[in-house]
């Protein structure tokens, strides 16, 4: 807790708002009136004047920026603008979990594969093994998330049947259902940062193999296995965390994709309906909530560098 | 120091008596993508138990591939080829398979590394490395391992143990962590120990302390060391024999005090000029040695000190000289041998 | 330490592509094949390749595509032994292949409309024409049709111009505006560099297809707008970079020397700063428009970008969406397999293009 951190958050503050203030700019960037994209063609002037009235866009810019503001903090990000017109947190809470858990489910399955093979890459670098895992992983780098999504879900769910598609179960129903639904969805999250993730940590391990402590640890009698887990792998995942923050836009990207592919009830299939409808107070919710997980998340990122390094640690204190 | 008895067991008399390291005919060879390179080539001495060798050269004569040549560090792979023999404490090293290696090191042979701020790992605590090799070669549980690291540190002159073995490398001074590296190393009582540049990271106030604490350590525990430095300062107050390296190969052998009263090899001899003295008169101008070492890769085919050397002659480019050479035509001793056509300092021409 | 304080908003995207891309060599050795063994190889594969394309066009497609998948593979392999041989062990046939595809892609993207193609988007006038034929190469509809007969060629090259006017035009953009900002703040510093710093950040803090969507709810979906949205994608990191070089530079002797002769600020950041900050810039703006691309396709088959019948490779991939794909791989696999090669050509040319131009290499 030093002046380091104040400052951090002091800059996540002003970011906020000017995200806020981005993601409440967007409805004048409407080409035609709100209200007539609310209501449709052809009614009275009346009844567009009324929503303008409720939209309160007949207020001046500043004030209705700080009301809009002032309710967004209080919990009230409005009311969907097409109908049903429901309350647009309500939807954002029933999305919010299905998203989380099929984003840390897929950065879980990319931790878990990519770890063994970015070890079994840089113990054998230059060999057969590695040249396999380095061309795969760049081409599967190159394979943009929804086409990987529909590869897999034909193959999977339609061929062989072995997946479903296009239904949810909540982990409060059955955990074991709710894991079966979610694997094929987050296993095309993982796919993009698997391969991402094996290329960084295998580079790093690589440098870190050379270092004298692995000599020093080998001279000691200790095992490959020991070396590579115990004395390699943490000196190496500094990249790779600072990576976890860049591929979390990423990562929520992909998980848009594939809520839309697989037609989950998640943040994704939320924000492109409403996109699609042009229901923008959905947008604007969906965007603010996002953007301040977004950024938090990067935040803890970025303090869990001390917990792994502990020289950092000691400059944090 | 106390602990002493508890570190060293008695050693049955048998295994006294025999060499603790026999290096027989070591070559290594490295592929890089220019070429391969002939780092180690044809090198062969014994050590006996409680001796200390010195291994000098300039850096690049491959001294310290042949330490971890020798450690089984390098073997022959995709990266290097490796013949020869290496027989520690009765074992064959390139001969142990993976496991065997690992129950060899640690145990029967320690190292300590050139720079102590790289040869420890940064994010663990300075406990851990040395308990690890611990539990990993004798049956300790955690908190015997944790004392008898502590009684480590306390060999090796590290006040408040205790306290240290919570700390990360880097809340140690440079001393410190080298005597940590050196702790490490002989966790386990090892019959020889491989000090690889052991002080040249350190001050020099420092190194004295580093080098007197190996001979303390090797009185104490009786352990042969093999020394390996560019520095013959380090190496002279310190080893009961020196061989010089150069290019890959033992140029001259003898024990300290002959090499360093009367060197026979020109390139110990430049060696030794090329040291600032007390006793000069001030103002003296050192002899360096002109030119660079031989490009590895393809090195002359005589002598490969010859391009170098002042006392050159049309013979000395036409075939290697060698150790035994010298002996068998009688200019050299076994305990003194050299390989060199026409050497400095005898009356051999 | 300093670089761990600095940031604490995400970082920008297309570095993580980028930061991947960089692979430490390590020696490897090629176990050398006879010069006849390698043109056998080559030989063989093309064969195959062939027989793939003109024998078994009545076959299963899955057998057809294995058939010339792994015949391309093989003469591949052939084909690049051979060739080192030829022109020594630095000879890399795909990066070669790579750069070939994408010259021709860009050539037939700005031919497509003098090009002798079938009908592209009007659907009135291929109602004679098959639907969802299949690819034939030797036929009138080399790469297939689709659901309402449009010739699938004809389509994947106009779309290529969608992609590659979208994405050049958004890194153009992105560059003028970026490399404007990073050096205005790397050489003012203080006040300025904190503002254009936040300002960064605060684009870098919506992800970026959430950006995209959002933006797409409230534009129009043509090409000046979807140009528009993604240059915002681009542009933190190009601000970023130039940010960095700049500071760099400007502690340069020829940058004290132009200040000491009394040359103006504005002079120095455009005569002495901006050519050497565009260099590594420009290295960069490969992978920057392989991303784009893919954000653009994305959008595009969330059906947020370019609208059909308008042919983009987005938009033809998820006309592949339900039981299309699986009765007709090919409307999904033809649109997909150029949006690939596409991607996967610039992010190896990126790549290497990175390692000669960008001397810094740095984390930004």
């Amino acid at each position: 807790m030093g002046p380091i951190l104040l400052k951090k958050v002091g800059e996540l503050a002003a970011v906020l708002l000017i995200v806020s203030f981005g993601t409440f700019m967007l409805v004048s960037l409407l080409p035609n009136d709100p209200a007539v994209s609310i209501l449709g063609q052809g009614r009275e002037p009346a009844e567009y004047a009324a929503v303008r009235e409720e939209l309160g866009l007949n207020d001046a810019l500043p004030v209705r920026y700080l009301d809009w503001l002032g309710s967004a903090v209080a919990g009230d990000l409005g009311r969907t603008v097409v109908p049903p017109y429901t309350d647009v947190l309500d939807r954002i809470a029933a999305a919010l979990p299905v998203s989380v858990e099929l984003a840390v489910l897929g950065m879980a399955m990319a931790l878990l594969f990519s770890i063994p093979l970015a070890m079994w890459s840089a113990h054998r670098a230059g060999g057969r093994v590695d040249r396999v895992i380095s061309a795969g992983s760049f081409g599967v780098l190159s394979v943009p998330s929804f086409l990987a999504g529909l590869l897999i879900i034909m193959v999977f769910a339609n061929q062989l049947g072995w997946f479903p598609r296009g239904q949810w179960v909540r982990i409060s129903e059955s955990l074991g259902d709710n894991l079966y639904h979610a694997f094929l969805p987050a296993l095309v999250i993982a796919l993009a940062e698997t391969a991402l993730f094996t290329r960084i940590l295998r580079n790093d391990l690589i440098t870190t193999l050379q270092e004298d402590f692995i000599l020093a640890a080998k001279a000691k009698g200790m095992s490959a296995r020991h070396i590579l887990f115990s004395d390699a792998l943490r000196p190496s995942s500094f990249s790779m965390i600072t990576l976890l923050g860049i591929s979390l836009g990423r990562l929520i990207g992909s998980t848009v994709i594939v809520e839309y592919l697989f037609a989950l009830p998640g943040m994704g299939s939320l924000v492109i309906g409403a996109a699609n409808t042009g229901d923008f107070t959905m947008v604007q919710g969906a965007v603010l909530v996002i953007a301040v997980i977004y950024v938090l998340t990067n935040l803890l990122i970025d303090l869990s560098y001390g917990v792994l390094d502990p020289r950092i640690r000691r400059a944090h204190v | 120091m106390n602990s002493t008895s508890a570190l060293l067991p008695d050693r049955p008399a048998a295994e006294q008596e025999s060499p603790v390291l026999i290096v027989d005919d070591l070559r290594t060879q490295i592929h890089t993508p220019r070429g391969d390179v002939q780092a180690v080539d044809g090198i062969s001495f014994t050590l006996g138990r409680g001796k200390t060798l010195g291994i000098v050269g300039e850096s690049g004569s491959g001294k310290s591939v042949l330490g971890r040549t020798i450690m089984g560090l390098y073997s022959t792979g995709p990266t290097m080829t490796v013949s020869g023999r290496v027989l520690i404490a009765g074992k064959d090293v390139h001969t142990l398979g993976a496991s065997g290696l690992r129950e060899l090191w640690g145990s029967d042979v320690g190292m300590v590394f050139q720079d102590p701020m790289t040869a420890l790992n940064p994010v663990k605590k300075v406990g851990v490395h040395l308990t690890e090799s611990l539990r990993r070669h004798r049956t300790m549980n955690r908190a015997q391992a944790k004392a008898h690291a502590a009684e480590l540190l306390n060999l090796v002159g590290i006040p408040e143990p205790r306290r240290r073995l919570d700390q990360y490398p880097h809340e140690l001074s440079g001393g410190m962590r080298q005597r940590v590296v050196i702790a490490m190393s002989l966790a386990n009582e090892p019959a020889l120990l491989i000090a690889d540049e052991p002080t040249t990271a350190l001050d020099v106030t420092v190194q004295k302390q580093i080098l007197d604490l190996l001979d303390r350590l090797q009185d104490e525990l009786g352990m042969a060391i093999v020394l390996i430095s560019h520095n013959l300062g380090v190496v002279a107050g310190r080893a009961d024999r020196v061989a010089v390296m150069y290019a890959g190969r033992v140029v001259e052998t003898a024990d300290a005090a002959a090499l360093f009263g009367l060197p026979h090899h020109p390139y110990t001899e430049a060696l030794l000029e090329a040291i600032p003295r007390l006793d000069q008169p001030p103002h003296v101008r050192l002899a360096a040695i002109d030119g660079a070492p031989p490009n590895m890769v393809a090195p002359p085919i005589g002598c490969r000190f010859a391009p170098r050397c002042r006392y050159a002659q049309s013979d000395c480019t036409l075939a290697p000289p060698s150790l035994d050479g010298a002996v068998t035509r009688g200019i050299a001793t076994p305990g003194h041998s050299f390989a060199c056509y026409h050497p400095v300092n005898a009356g051999g021409q | 330490m300093s670089e761990i304080t600095q940031v604490s908003t995400p970082p920008a995207y297309g570095q993580a592509v980028d930061a991947a891309a960089s692979w430490p060599s390590v020696p490897r050795r090629h176990r050398s094949w006879s010069t006849p063994g390698a043109a056998a190889v080559t030989v063989l594969g093309l064969t195959l390749a062939g027989l793939g394309m003109a024998a078994l066009r009545g076959a299963n497609g899955w057998l057809q595509l294995t058939a010339v998948v792994a015949g391309l593979a093989l003469a591949h392999v052939g084909a690049g032994r051979l060739l080192r041989r030829r022109f020594g062990s630095g000879f890399d046939l795909t990066s070669w292949l790579c750069t070939i595809w994408l010259v021709l892609l860009v050539l037939a993207a700005l031919l497509a409309p003098v090009l002798p193609l079938g009908e592209h988007k009007d659907i009135a006038s291929t109602l004679d024409a098959p639907v969802f034929a299949r690819p034939d190469l030797l036929s009138e509809y080399p790469l297939g049709t689709n659901n309402f007969g449009l010739d699938l060629l004809s389509r994947v090259l106009h779309g290529a111009r969608a992609s590659l006017v979208v994405a050049l035009g958004a890194v153009a953009v992105g560059l003028v505006i970026g490399a404007g900002l990073g050096i205005v703040a790397g050489f003012f510093r203080k006040v300025t560099d904190a503002v254009i710093g936040i300002f960064t950040n605060s684009l870098l803090a919506v992800p970026p297809l959430i950006l995209l969507i959002a933006l797409a709810t409230v534009l129009e979906p043509n090409l000046r707008n979807l140009a528009f949205a993604l240059s915002l994608l681009a542009l933190p990191s190009i601000i970023r970079m130039a940010r960095a070089s700049t500071l760099t530079f400007a502690q340069r002797e020829f940058v004290l020397a132009a200040r000491a002769m009394g040359a103006s600020r504005l002079r120095i950041m455009t005569r002495e700063l901006l050519p050497n900050v565009l260099l590594p810039l420009l290295s960069y703006a490969m992978v920057m428009i392989s991303v784009l691309i893919v954000a653009e396709a994305s959008l595009s088959f969330l059906g947020l970008g370019i609208q059909p019948p308008e042919p983009s490779w987005g938009n033809m991939i998820a006309e592949g969406e339900g039981n299309a794909f699986e009765q007709h791989p090919h409307i999904v696999l033809v649109p997909g397999v150029v949006l690939f090669l596409t991607v996967f050509s610039l992010n190896l040319l990126g790549e290497k293009a990175r390692k000669r131009f960008d001397p810094r290499q740095a984390k930004l």
